[in-house]
């Protein structure tokens, strides 16, 4: 952190701020970067907790009949003599699934890099409201302490799978998890939701006001449009979940109907009369899908800046990638219902679903082939980033092309719930996410630390995850072709299942191979903080204005004025008519930089 | 098996610490390294794209060759035969393309990887390439929708006019399934929780005389080539029945009655004796038989031989024994299946006998 000491030194003697305190600094701090810093190394924590889990219960699928003390040591009692207990085997796999996706994925991801890159990119001193960017961190902090805690609850953690359908969530007689456990959820993600809207509104406004004299939204990074847009969706959506959720508190504390009806649960009728659970999987899936992109628009807009610095190349059809941002935002929020085709709604609505659903695979389409046409004749620079960023296309092209089967009212049918559509969602949006966190951590900890990551370990931990992400989950389609069904806490008890246990055992194996990898990026990334070697002021020679700004982290960003854009942040081996780059000997051209002489400004 | 594959974890966890440390140092040794890629760097890390490419082609050939007997058999349900095909269309469609764009891509990583003093082409824009791969996915993806849309009416469109269909209720509770037949008047009758007093556990509605004659049943009995049609109710919780071989499925939803239909059309005999079944059963009875020696040898009992049925699972999770919540499906002829049906108690028979005890 040595980097951001002397910081202090600068913020002195440029603004003249008075004496920074532990606390001002590290806690209560409401510079952006710092907090963009806190969202990260939370998530990180929240993603170990979250992949550990993912690794238990990955064993107990391999080895049903095996005994691992390793349950007994970290489950307590529901892990006795080193069986896993059946309850906190739906437990881990339901506390798994909201740690990844809303901790990890998207507070971790968006809220990591949207608070950096924002301010940097589009020449702000810091975000609109540094105090509401400080408050909707400390919300998500306490919202995972929450979570966490919720672990160790008496009966156990939510245990209704990350969905949390009524009624098995809102009943503790149908499973212990439904008590303390489910409550605590239930606290955790209002306060999550807090967080995330103060956060989104924060970046939209910050976009829309703050950009700096010359910036316009067409010469915005695509990372901006990611975030802004990513922003906006979660303003949209977010708020539906809470009204489910509070819906939800209500059928549970308060004895009203929302979603039950007509139920005999241990021997007694419940008063409850009229409700309906397929109205919780509306609310819930209104959120649930945008909450997709929610988490893979940033990881794309990442990929999108770093593919196109590291190719030496700008990225191609910028416009067509801004459109398929926008077209794939507004469709997000229409297509819940794929969620739902046998849910026991109208068929009818299942038929606009299946439309709109695969509508949605138009826009994904174009950005793979213009990410492809981007590396074509690009002068491609393979560093950590970059690796993680064509692995990010090409998990999102072998995840989204299942979603063509899963989008299909009538192909749902039958793989519906089964592990076709988890190894469908975990390659497109959860790898594909993953290594767009790791693509952005890469490319821009040394704007964050002022160090550079050991590139070889960045090497190793890609191949591993690579081949380790494909291992676990291109087999997986396999053995959910076969039917069998995902969230069983053991196949046994179906012989016709018998043949897929070698499956499961492989599948675990490069699960528990690829957990490892992440290890060599957590040393990575913690001895690079402390002993890495010092960061140049631009060391990808990349053209957006955050590389502009000093090495060493200061209050507002630019020591002077903040600096004018000129152009778009794509002029990478831009030539003059005579062949020559535009400026000499330099395959780039900053947005500061002024148009040169005889030199066109193009498509912008 | 087990030990040999921790064994295996734990040498390859070690290799690679190993492996990592010895990079670090050589890593620390020049000092002069800036961590940005070298011509180097990207030489390996392009060839190993090419290389990554083809393990995944290899991958997948793999799969289709070790995995297809894992794909479900001919369905044995009259609607189950489109889907199948569409299912087809939709894989053959989505492996040319995966194959396509993968290539492509990895192979320009390799193809255009850096080298200093090479020139990347000023290429930011292009109408014609733009307008063509979006108008080729609208072509494809409309062709795929009509198709669906076509099936799915098919299938969900459920008429209790046309034919003679048969109608079963499916009653899903933690943590088993009843089967509920509407007896000689093809009705059900009324049935709520609130019903639910001593052996009526289904809260059927005593004093609804189309609930007299309905059969309760712990197996599902089908008869051939007869249309079904399966009301679904849930006691307590959602559940989601799932009848792969027809493939068929719905979920149970307390509060409200959901259907689904199809037409069976190979008995559970057939099934048994087809090529594909004979071959699967075989195969997992070898495991079974290899699996019951180590727990012979441990002193516990041997599996029992497994022969095929039909079943109902529940797909969407309802508590802890969620894992273990099925049925049996039995697919027979006409005769025989009337024959099975004689010799249930009708709900009227149950009552009064529970009355004269």
């Amino acid at each position: 952190m040595s980097a951001i000491v002397h910081a202090d030194d600068h913020a002195h003697d440029d603004h003249g701020h008075h004496k920074e305190t532990f606390i001002t600094k590290y806690i209560f701090n409401q510079d952006h970067k710092m907090i963009s810093k806190q969202y990260l190394i939370t998530g990180l924590i929240m993603g170990i907790i979250g992949i550990a889990m993912s690794l238990l219960f990955r064993m107990q699928l391999a080895w049903p009949d095996h005994k691992f003390t390793i349950y007994e040591v970290l489950l307590g009692k529901f892990g006795e003599d080193g069986v896993m207990d059946p309850s906190i085997y739906l437990a881990l796999v339901t506390i798994h699934g909201t740690i990844m996706v809303f901790f990890v994925l998207t507070a971790g991801l968006s809220g990591t890099f949207s608070n950096l890159l924002i301010p940097l990119q589009i020449g702000a001193r810091d975000m609109a409201s540094g105090f509401l960017n400080m408050v909707s961190y400390w919300l998500f902090f306490l919202s995972s302490v929450i979570m966490v805690l919720s672990l160790f609850a008496e009966a156990g953690p939510a245990s209704a799978g990350w969905t949390v359908y009524p009624p098995l969530s809102a009943l503790p007689q149908a499973i212990g998890g439904s008590g303390t456990g489910m409550t605590l959820w239930l606290v955790s993600m209002a306060i999550f939701i807090a967080s995330s809207l103060l956060g989104s509104l924060n970046y939209v406004v910050t976009v829309i006001n703050l950009r700096t004299k010359g910036m316009s939204m067409t010469r915005m990074p695509l990372t901006i449009w990611a975030f802004f847009v990513t922003a906006i969706i979660g303003i949209v959506s977010f708020p539906v979940l809470l009204s489910a959720a509070l819906l939800l508190i209500m059928d549970r504390s308060f004895g009203t109907s929302f979603y039950l009806s007509d139920i005999y649960i241990q021997g007694e009728v419940l008063h409850n009369q009229g409700g309906s659970p397929v109205l919780f999987e509306h609310l819930f899936w209104f959120l649930g899908h945008p909450e997709v992109y929610i988490v893979l628009l940033p990881a794309l807009g990442i990929t999108s800046e770093i593919i196109a610095t590291n190719s030496r190349k700008p990225i191609f059809g910028y416009r067509a990638m801004v459109a398929s941002i926008l077209a794939i935002a507004f469709l997000s929020t229409i297509v819940w219902g794929h969620h739902m085709f046998i849910s026991g709604m109208n068929p009818f609505l299942g038929s606009v679903f299946t439309f709109t659903t695969l509508l949605i695979a138009i826009p994904s389409a174009v950005k793979a082939f213009n990410y492809i046409t981007t590396l074509w004749k690009g002068n491609l620079q393979l560093n950590p980033a970059m690796l993680f960023s064509i692995g990010l296309v090409s998990t999102f092209i072998t995840g989204g092309l299942t979603g063509i089967i899963l989008g299909d009212s009538t192909l749902d049918i039958n793989v519906h719930d089964t592990y076709f559509v988890v190894a469908h969602f975990h390659l497109v949006m959860g790898i594909s996410a993953l290594y767009g966190l790791f693509a952005g951590v890469y490319h821009w900890f040394p704007k964050m630390y002022g160090k550079m990551m050991n590139k070889n370990l960045g090497y190793i931990h890609f191949w591993v995850t690579a081949i380790g992400a494909y291992g676990v989950f291109f087999p997986m389609h396999f053995i959910g072709m076969a039917g069998l069904p995902r969230r069983y806490y053991t196949n046994s008890n179906f012989p016709y299942f018998d043949d897929l246990t070698d499956t499961n055992v492989l599948i675990t194996v490069f699960a528990l191979i690829t957990g490892a990898a992440q290890l060599v990026f957590l040393y990575n990334f913690i001895s690079s903080i402390f002993y890495g070697k010092k960061a140049v002021q631009n060391p990808w020679k990349s053209n957006t204005l955050e590389w502009t700004t000093p090495v060493e982290h200061m209050h507002g960003n630019w020591p002077g004025a903040i600096p004018h854009v000129y152009r778009w942040p794509y002029d990478y081996s831009k030539t003059n008519e005579n062949g020559e780059y535009v400026i000499a000997g330099q395959d780039f051209v900053s947005q500061i930089t002024p148009l040169q002489e005889n030199e066109e400004e193009m498509h912008h | 098996m087990t030990v040999f594959l921790t064994i295996v974890v734990i040498a390859l966890f070690g290799i690679t610490l190993w492996q990592m440390s010895k990079i670090l140092k050589l890593s620390q040794l020049k000092n002069e390294d800036s961590q940005v890629a070298n011509d180097k760097d990207n030489n390996i890390h392009g060839k190993l794209m090419l290389a990554f490419v083809i393990f995944m082609y290899l991958l997948t050939v793999y799969c289709f060759v070790q995995y297809h007997t894992f794909f479900l058999p001919e369905s044995a349900s009259e609607h189950g035969v489109d889907y199948d095909q569409l299912m087809m269309i939709s894989m053959v469609l989505i492996f040319v393309v995966q194959f396509l764009t993968q290539g492509l891509l990895h192979f320009f990583a390799y193809k255009y990887r850096g080298k200093k003093g090479n020139k990347a082409l000023f290429f930011a824009d292009n109408d014609k390439l733009e307008f063509i791969w979006t108008i080729i996915p609208v072509i494809v993806l409309a062709g795929l929708i009509i198709y669906g849309l076509f099936t799915w009416t098919d299938i969900m469109n459920i008429d209790e006019e046309e034919g003679d269909p048969l109608i079963i209720e499916l009653y899903a509770y933690q943590f088993d399934w009843r089967a509920r037949y509407s007896g000689e008047d093809n009705v059900l009758g009324k049935a709520n929780v609130r019903y639910i007093e001593g052996i009526n556990t289904l809260g059927v509605d005593v004093s609804d005389n189309y609930g007299k004659d309905d059969k309760i049943t712990n197996e599902l009995h089908l008869p051939v080539n007869r249309k079904v049609i399966f009301k679904m109710r849930s006691q307590d919780i959602l559940h989601s029945a799932y009848m792969p071989f027809f493939r068929a499925q719905m979920n149970v939803v307390p509060g409200m009655i959901t259907e689904f239909s199809y037409t069976p059309t190979m008995t559970s005999e057939e099934m048994r004796n087809s090529e594909f079944m004979v071959e699967k059963v075989a195969t997992i009875n070898k495991i079974r038989k290899e699996k019951s020696k180590k727990l012979v040898a441990a002193g516990d009992e041997a599996l029992e031989e497994y022969t095929f049925d039909y079943y109902l699972l529940c797909n969407k999770i309802c508590g802890v024994s969620h894992y273990n919540m099925q049925m049996k499906i039995i697919v027979e002829s006409e005769e025989d299946y009337n024959a099975w049906l004689k010799t249930q108690q009708t709900f009227g028979e149950q009552l009064s006998a529970q009355a004269s005890n």
